[in-house]
């Protein structure tokens, strides 16, 4: 075994060299696919030699961030094995463990579907599940089925194995029931809570009755502070908790981690209530993982942004600022931390390959109305760029303040056009989308391409 | 002229963006200087059979559709009285299962519908996924094409005689074998497609505000006013250009 994952690993390491040399996109996968189709159990392998073992991130929103914060927290004390740009099959998992010399803590994202292998493969030390939302019908089915899947994931993970959760969602927190080494973190703060639940949010009838639950804060979607008036099934006491938050529109937020190792103060250079999830969720894996809360201060002080999910690039006079939106429940929360200055342009884009869901219905879910009435111009572009205006003009929008532009291209550049020197330019893109316009914003000196990476 | 609409369980069935469908409705109906009344009726709502002029029920998750149909079945007369008395129907996915005779298992036990739509649906082993083309004729000598998206398990089999709401030009349809796709009882259309369904076929939005608004006036379906639907052609075109080139292979 040890020779052959000696000669397997080169040949896979060449392959990843060789694809970057070529300008293939950075062979972020390639290597891992080719040593996943040799040796699957390569994987186990690499995985067992890491001394400090294996943490895993998964969610339907969120993971690749609060996979980075972790990494900022966690990679004070440990040379990583870590997938940054954010593949997260098993072949993704496989590339990282291959590049990483020397490494001693994996710490990887998971897809929500790739789950159960990736437990089975890697026997974490600790594993992270932030939440369930409905996401790519078309590719992951209902959030049920993935419920499930991870359901019977969770029942094969080593007993030694912390589990971390997010008490706010029902369906999530209901998988450390019954278990003894559990960590439950969520919100606190009922003055961010959403009026009514949103139109999309999901998880809102009881798990145990049927009966809507009752909600003392909603603060994301379905997360949040519940309770069922007919059974009383609600939500668990608290681990680690974000308190006093303070939203700062694009520029970050601020907030009290409460945890049972001591109490400080988190200011966080990311945008919106979702950013204080996903630091919340990164502090208590870095806690399961043996971090102190010092270290966890300084890593989430230290972080501005994950790769494509929230960038704020120069670009002359003006700033690029983009932020992925991939599914309503992430969508609108990347819509809420505008609602407080709606920029004087927007460029929205499309796409609808499978990494963005075929199925484009989901725009439909998305709460854009409360900011059509402020947004001056409204640059529609991408592959289903037409789809988009309707959306928005059935919404409200007068047809005078949309363009549809469908090359990406051109509608950056018509948006730059349209925005004024030393403002920015909110660009929002789907997965593909956001890729490409990457692509361009690479070609053209602004930002450097993903595989280059910013250092932990 | 006011046109009722009632929204069956949209807390519960809404997860291919149904309201997309209604936005359209609303926006068309008030551009020819109507006013779309929307109501929701939910569990234990009472339904009248002549209150409204148009029902629309969409798709949701297995486990919400199980929590509302026990109440749906309850109402099965109503709503095949409102159908007989020319009420407009719009079932989506979901909602369409729901209003045929049933949904049975795998294990051969059948989930009872409200029994508007003579059809059965059957558990099927994989999902037919994929973007669809139809084609309609609604009112004889009109074709249309229809262009949607769909994602489901179950498979409906029509009735001998049943009317479908059109012929499949590319993707699976009500079975993934007939070539049929939804299911017309009068002024009643049960479909998969969603996508969603109206924003890019106008010509049904306009086809389901003409029928409402015959029942809400006892007269004929007038005929609507043209729109420009310039961007409405653009993403129906674009759609079904996916279809052709992706759309699920019977």
């Amino acid at each position: 075994m040890g020779v052959r994952i000696g000669l397997e690993t080169i040949a896979a390491r060449t392959v990843g060299r060789l694809s970057r040399v070529a300008g293939r996109g950075g062979g972020t996968t390639l290597p891992g696919k080719l040593l996943w189709k040799v040796d699957p159990g390569a994987v186990d392998a690499l995985a067992a030699r890491l001394p400090a073992g294996v943490a895993l991130i998964s969610a339907t929103n969120g993971k690749t961030t609060t996979t980075a914060m972790a990494a900022r927290i966690l990679g004070a004390d440990h040379r990583l094995a870590w997938n940054r740009a954010g593949a997260n099959l098993l072949s993704g998992i496989a590339s990282a463990l291959l590049s990483a010399d020397g490494a001693e803590l994996g710490l990887f994202e998971v897809d929500e579907a790739a789950l159960p292998e990736a437990i089975e493969r890697t026997l974490p030390r600790a594993l992270s599940l932030a939440n369930l939302f409905r996401d790519q019908l078309d590719r992951y089915g209902e959030l049920e089925v993935v419920a499930e899947r991870w359901r019977t994931a969770v029942r094969t993970l080593p007993e030694r194995t912390m589990l971390v959760v997010n008490a706010d969602d029902p369906v999530v927190a209901d998988l450390a029931v019954g278990r003894e080494r559990v960590l439950l973190f969520g919100l606190d703060d009922a003055r961010h809570a959403r009026p009514t639940l949103q139109h999309a949010a999901d998880s809102k009838y009881c798990l145990r009755c049927g009966a809507p639950y009752e909600y003392a804060a909603a603060y994301v979607g379905h997360l949040g502070d519940y309770r069922c008036p007919a059974c009383g099934h609600a939500r668990p006491p608290l681990d680690v908790a974000a308190r006093e938050i303070e939203l700062l529109g694009l520029a970050g937020s601020r907030f009290r981690l409460a945890t049972s190792a001591g109490e400080t103060e988190i200011e966080l250079a990311l945008p919106g209530l979702y950013n204080v999830y996903n630091a919340v969720a990164a502090s208590s894996l870095g806690l399961a993982m043996g971090a102190s809360v010092g270290a966890i201060r300084a890593g989430l002080e230290g972080f501005s942004a994950a790769f494509g999910r929230f960038e704020r690039i120069p670009a002359g006079k003006r700033r690029i600022v983009m932020l992925l939106i991939k599914n309503p429940a992430g969508a609108n929360e990347v819509l809420r931390t505008l609602e407080t200055g709606v920029p004087p342009v927007l460029v929205l884009a499309l796409n609808d390959a499978i990494a963005d869901g075929r199925d484009v219905s989901w725009i439909w879910d998305v709460d854009f109305e409360p900011l059509l009435p402020h947004a001056g111009r409204v640059v529609v572009t991408g592959e289903r760029a037409a789809e988009l205006g309707l959306r928005l003009v059935y919404g409200g929008l007068p047809h005078d303040r949309l363009e549809v532009v469908p090359s990406l291209e051109s509608a950056l550049d018509r948006g730059l056009e349209l925005t004024e020197a030393g403002t920015d330019l909110v660009v929002l893109p789907t997965y593909t989308a956001m890729l490409a316009l990457r692509g361009i914003l690479t070609e053209r000196g602004l930002v450097r391409p993903y595989w280059d990476g910013d250092a932990p | 002229m006011k046109i009722r609409v009632g929204h069956l369980y949209p807390e519960y069935l809404n997860i291919y963006a149904d309201r997309g469908n209604i936005a359209v409705l609303a926006r068309r109906a008030a551009l020819r200087g109507h006013e779309l009344a929307v109501e929701s009726i939910g569990l234990g709502d009472e339904l009248e059979p002549g209150g409204h002029d148009l029902l629309y029920i969409g798709g949701g998750q297995d486990r919400e559709q199980a929590l509302i149909a026990p109440d749906l079945t309850s109402k099965d007369e109503p709503i095949r009285e409102a159908v007989a008395r020319g009420v407009a129907v719009l079932a989506v996915c979901g909602g369409y299962q729901l209003l045929g005779r049933g949904y049975r298992g795998r294990d051969g036990s059948l989930m009872p519908g409200a029994c508007l739509f003579p059809h059965e649906t059957r558990a099927g082993e994989t999902r037919m996924i994929g973007d669809v083309l139809l084609e309609c004729e609604l009112e004889p000598g009109a074709p249309h094409p229809l262009a949607g998206f769909e994602n489901h398990a179950g498979r409906t089999l029509l009735d001998p005689g049943a009317e479908p709401l059109g012929q499949v030009v590319f993707g699976f349809g009500n079975d993934g074998e007939s070539g049929f796709e939804g299911c017309r009882v009068g002024r009643a259309i049960g479909t998969y497609l969603h996508g969603p369904l109206l924003p890019r076929n106008p010509w049904l939005a306009d086809w389901l505000l003409s029928q409402a608004l015959a029942h809400a006036s006892g007269g004929d379906p007038p005929e609507l006013d043209p729109l420009p639907d310039e961007l409405e052609a653009e993403a129906y075109r674009v759609a079904a250009g996916r279809a052709r080139a992706r759309g699920g292979r019977r």
